[in-house]
């Protein structure tokens, strides 16, 4: 049995999804910066050698982790959303849709930075420090660029699972494309066509932004 | 008002969280074996399942859980049958498991060495004594690891059918929240639950993967 | 400029059939990958016994013309018959029938890490001749006893030396009872130390009179063993004679040149 699909009342609708859309890509772009610079910070406490007075540093870093990556996103937004007020600090649905990004790609991007940072040759840091470098020089100018090289396939792919995932933050009414769909849906009562035309546009970002990011990673790491 | 203790709110996240826990095993096991069926599908190279495959799993890695489990408790309905949020999240993440399974077991198989499958030819062995002698073997060793880290995504997933009505342990911190009105200590719990759930699996797929890595270096 | 005339003389030892039709006949041989050609036009002819070693640089198409006569490269053009049956990629009962009479050892060794070292061995003879088990297994020990390894028949690979990886693999091919033996780089990858052992396992087969085609950088060995060397270069057989005639008397500037490259 053949059910009629009715696009046009939600192409109708187009503005919302392309602010939705909008919406997605700016979360996702702040979410990223802010959590790739957090990763980064959380690799160099657990890699670097920083002694046994950084020890509890590195077990918070450890810690903190271990905690986002074994629970739910959805759990990480509603804890920040609904859970802080609690304690007093009320947050914007969009302040806590970038937070709880922020925190969740900062966990999964200390891993993957970790593992290509740990992955340097020994060689390299003895011709830093050989050139009379800092460690945090070495870090930066040394350390860092290669490992980052290295490990852009797999923070483009975590950097995309982070952008889907924040289809979620339409549940607390953040404007992004999901909340676009929900909001056509119950309007137009085309649930199926609009939720079609959102993950097609999903779909179509996630190809369009692996693209551009990798592009991104050949351009800017290499060579620098 | 009625007072709620710690005890009352962990009993009830408890009693939802068998939900989460029997989702998570449909979704797996079920995911599993289409995982496995497209594999071997793939692997057969008959005309076009490749592409198509390939196709499927692009579909399912490049959007959201939740637009899929939209898709499926309305795209089911569509058909006039009548979908119940258990139905469609356990069609949904049978299928967003299945994509992924088949992806990472693809790239188990393709990282056995050419000379592992040209020894096998040259011994006469034909493609079906190559697969099933040498390379899943080895294949299936490598496998374990990240099919054991996956199981930790798909239970973080069930959390999203919270959004279709679905009463697992997330849906339950929200309707526990609204009636305690103590959202921080409650999703508190409901984040340790998870935690339980998945850190232990967590564990055990890296101690899975250096044993793997230990005995091949 | 290469000649086209075999000058065979008298072979090394008695095992060559002369006047038999060859054991492997390659005609007009040509294959590209993609548009890059890598062999262009090969004549070949090999009699049943006969020791061949193929020499040349690398990219010279050397291990690639090896790797034809047993179907794991496909040629666009040309004709390979081994044992009077054409070479025919289309058929898998054609092909498993050739690669019952081809054998082939690797560079690498590729031995399955996930079998010991007896099951390496008795693996194809059980699924392709259908050998049942005791019989495939005191056929492997026969044969491990013949490498100089009849101590290792339930070891696993990772627990052996390179060399003596090299000699499984060479009774693993042996196994199957073939009539060729491909063998292609077999001790490249060997530490020096390792590659007299296998060395001396090639020649002793050589003096029992398997048809070997060996690709090999190592020219004393083919000196010695061979009846036939074959100078490739560019994708064609630029020279080709006795070893003595190749090694003493290069007749080309390019096999000059590549022999005294080797001295450096």
């Amino acid at each position: 049995m053949l059910i009629a699909l009715d696009f046009s009342a939600v192409l109708s609708s187009w503005p919302l999804l392309v602010r939705g859309l909008a919406w997605t890509i700016g979360l996702t772009a702040v979410g990223t910066v802010l959590g790739l610079l957090l990763g980064t910070a959380c690799a160099w406490a657990r890699a670097r050698n920083l002694g046994p007075r950084a020890l509890p540093l590195r077990w918070a870093v450890a810690a903190y982790v271990e905690l986002v990556r074994n629970t739910p996103f959805i759990v990480q937004l509603f804890f920040l959303f609904f859970g802080l007020p609690a304690l007093g600090l009320k947050l914007s649905p969009e302040v806590a849709s970038v937070l709880a990004m922020v925190i969740n790609l900062g966990a999964y991007s200390a891993e993957i930075i970790r593992a290509g940072v740990e992955a340097t040759p020994r060689g390299q840091i003895e011709a830093a420090q050989s050139l009379a470098l800092t460690p945090g020089q070495t870090f930066r100018r040394v350390v860092l660029p290669p490992a980052l090289l290295k490990v852009w396939p797999a923070m483009v792919g975590q950097i995309i699972i982070v952008m889907l995932g924040s289809a979620v933050c339409g549940q607390i009414s953040t404007p992004e494309l999901s909340y676009a769909a929900n909001l056509i849906s119950s309007n137009t009562f085309r649930a199926f066509e609009a939720f079609i035309l959102a993950t097609l546009a999903y779909l179509a970002l996630s190809m369009l932004t692996r693209r551009l990011l990798i592009w991104v990673g050949v351009r800017f790491l290499v060579g620098r | 008002m009625v007072e709620f203790s710690l005890w009352d709110i962990l009993r009830n996240l408890l009693m939802a969280a068998r939900w989460t826990v029997s989702l998570s095993l449909i979704a797996f096991i079920g995911g599993g074996l289409v995982g496995l069926l497209l594999l071997v599908l793939r692997l057969s190279r008959v005309r076009g399942t490749g592409r198509l495959i390939g196709a499927y799993v692009q579909v399912f890695q490049g959007t959201p859980l939740l637009m899929q489990l939209f898709l499926a408790y309305f795209g089911i309905a569509l058909f006039g049958i009548k979908t119940s949020p258990w139905t469609a999240a356990a069609v949904a993440l049978t299928l967003y498991t299945s994509a992924y399974l088949t992806e990472i077991w693809r790239g188990c198989v393709a990282s056995i060495p050419k000379g592992q499958w040209e020894a096998a030819q040259s011994l006469a062995l034909n493609f079906g004594e190559q697969l099933r002698h040498v390379v899943l073997p080895q294949a299936l060793r490598i496998a374990v690891p990240p099919t054991v880290g996956f199981l930790v995504q798909v239970i973080k997933g069930t959390a999203l059918a919270s959004v279709i009505g679905f009463v697992e342990l997330t849906k339950a911190g929200s309707m526990i929240s609204n009636a305690t009105y103590q959202p921080f200590l409650v999703y508190a719990c409901v984040a340790l639950l998870y935690f339980v759930l998945c850190f232990p699996v967590s564990l055990v797929a890296q101690s899975l993967e250096r044993k793997l890595h230990g005995n091949r270096s | 400029m290469a000649t086209a005339v075999d000058t065979t003389p008298a072979p090394a030892h008695d095992g060559i059939v002369v006047g038999a039709p060859p054991i492997v006949d390659i005609t007009a041989l040509r294959k590209s990958y993609g548009s890059n050609e890598v062999l262009k036009g090969i004549d070949l002819k090999v009699q049943k016994g006969e020791v061949v070693a193929i020499i040349g640089k690398s990219g010279s198409g050397k291990s690639t013309l090896l790797r034809c006569v047993n179907g794991l490269e496909v040629f666009q053009e040309g004709a390979l018959s081994v044992n009077g049956k054409k070479l025919m990629h289309d058929s898998p009962t054609a092909m498993r029938e050739l690669r019952q009479q081809v054998g082939m050892i690797f560079q690498g060794f590729n031995l399955f890490p996930h079998l010991s070292v007896g099951r390496n061995i008795m693996l194809a003879p059980t699924l392709v001749k259908s050998r049942d088990a005791a019989t495939a297994a005191a056929q492997a020990r026969k044969l491990l006893d013949r490498v100089g390894l009849a101590e290792k028949f339930d070891a696993m690979p990772d627990q052996l030396s390179g060399g003596q990886q090299q000699r499984v693999a060479i009774a693993r091919a042996l196994a199957m009872e073939p009539q060729v033996l491909l063998c292609d780089e077999i001790t490249s990858a060997l530490d020096p130390e390792l590659v007299g052992e296998v060395l001396r396992v090639v020649e002793s087969l050589a003096l029992e009179g398997m048809t070997l085609m060996m690709v090999t950088h190592e020219m004393a060995f083919a000196r010695k063993v061979s009846d036939r060397v074959i100078f490739m270069h560019q994708g064609r057989v630029h020279e080709t004679g006795t070893p003595a005639e190749l090694f003493g008397h290069p007749r080309t500037p390019e096999l000059r040149q590549f022999l005294s490259s080797l001295h450096d």
